[in-house]
């Protein structure tokens, strides 16, 4: 596959979570508002390209027995990085997404591409892959983030879409809403999916 | 000793890891399907969360702040929990196979397992609690994955065979019953 396609996939066909349903945790978690996705999902995608990289590197080196230990100290290293330069310079949405910066290491979609694919393919293809699957992570989190925000709140990234006679539907920025969300959201896009 | 119920009934139930917290999603989606599986992955979530947690309260105490290395609590825990349960699967294997068997696939699963890693992280923003208190924090908040596990294995089998639309089979239908339930769950608050 070309490199353009390695980047697109990651856009449409195998979006995560709503295609390729891995890393859910931090999904339904932080969809509470939509800035909040979209700061998760560049975070998420600075983890993803950066140790796609090196994973990718190094894929010669590393031993076959003890692949997913190094995969994992890569990967915690990057994340121990995001995390410190979000608590020096975004504190407000460090609060917020709180222990879910450290559950990055965890987010499968990261472990899953490292295993799947940049341990077996060169440097550009990773991190083409890396960039395109945290792309499309990022803006399933922002749109996912922003349906509950709308409906929860009234608000999209802060700015009041709803009339003031509007009665915000709270259940939506609590947990059994962010299932329901995501739940139909999967359903519409496989209905959209068998149409094409 | 009531307040030692009062963190149990909060754990299972007010803040149920996966229905309050957020933790544990993918399993919880990914073995509800059936119930001996979704009971093997409940029994080797405790077993797991208990063990990380004690150990890494103890690394956290003992090694990470007393030589100021709290920045390096991920790495640290996620390393703790990998080694353990790598440690815990050979241990079991050869003293104890029946448990490794009813536990089977779990046990390397779980690694990967946010709640474990989000319980242990959980465990350590709450300086003031004693030991014994941890243990018994990391054993509800088991508890409760289980609970949510099995209640939502339970739906789920029935909706295998009910006549679901077509394009909300599977993940979508049971991701909304996982709504319904926590749901139900939000009703616990204000109970502690």
């Amino acid at each position: 596959m070309s490199v353009m396609q390695e980047f697109t996939k990651g856009l449409w066909k195998e979006v995560p979570p709503f295609r390729l349903v891995l890393g859910l945790c931090p999904v339904l978690a932080v969809t509470t508002a939509a800035s909040n996705g979209l700061g998760m999902g560049l975070a998420t995608t600075f983890v993803l390209v950066c140790s796609n990289t090196i994973i990718s590197l190094l894929r010669s080196i590393i031993p076959g027995k003890v692949r997913i230990a190094a995969f994992i100290v890569v990967i915690a290293s990057f994340v121990v990085i995001v995390e410190l330069t979000m608590q020096a310079y975004f504190y407000p949405l460090y609060k917020i997404l709180g222990i879910f910066i450290p559950l990055i290491v965890v987010n499968c979609i990261i472990l899953g591409r490292a295993e799947a694919f940049a341990s077996k393919n060169s440097l550009i293809p990773s991190v083409a892959d890396g960039l395109g699957m945290g792309l499309g992570f990022t803006i399933s989190l922002t749109f996912l983030g922003g349906v509950r925000e709308l409906l929860g709140a009234g608000t999209v990234f802060g700015y009041a879409l709803m009339g003031s006679s509007f009665q915000p539907f709270e259940v939506m920025v609590k947990p059994p809403g962010a299932f329901l969300c995501l739940g139909l959201i999967l359903g519409l896009m496989n209905f959209i999916s068998a149409k094409k | 000793m009531t307040e030692y119920w009062l963190l149990i009934v909060s754990a299972v139930f007010v803040s149920n890891i996966v229905l309050a917290r957020y933790l544990g999603n993918c399993p919880f989606l990914g073995v509800s399907n059936r119930m001996d599986t979704a009971t093997g992955m409940s029994m080797a979530v405790v077993f797991v969360t208990v063990l990380a947690t004690v150990i890494t309260w103890l690394v956290q105490n003992y090694v990470l702040v007393p030589f100021e290395l709290e920045y390096l609590q991920t790495i640290a825990f996620i390393l703790v929990i990998a080694s353990l349960v790598q440690f815990v699967e050979m241990f079991l294997q050869k003293f104890v196979p029946a448990l490794y068997r009813s536990l089977g696939i779990f046990l390397p699963l779980i690694t990967t397992n946010c709640a474990v890693l989000g319980v242990a992280v959980l465990a350590t923003q709450h300086d003031d609690w004693s030991f014994v208190k941890i243990l018994v924090f990391a054993f509800a908040s088991g508890l409760g994955f289980g609970l949510a596990l099995v209640l939502l294995t339970g739906v789920r089998e029935r909706l295998a065979v009910a006549p679901v639309p077509v394009h909300l089979k599977g993940m979508p239908v049971g991701l909304v019953t996982a709504g319904m339930l926590a749901l139900a769950f939000l009703g616990f608050i204000g109970m502690v």
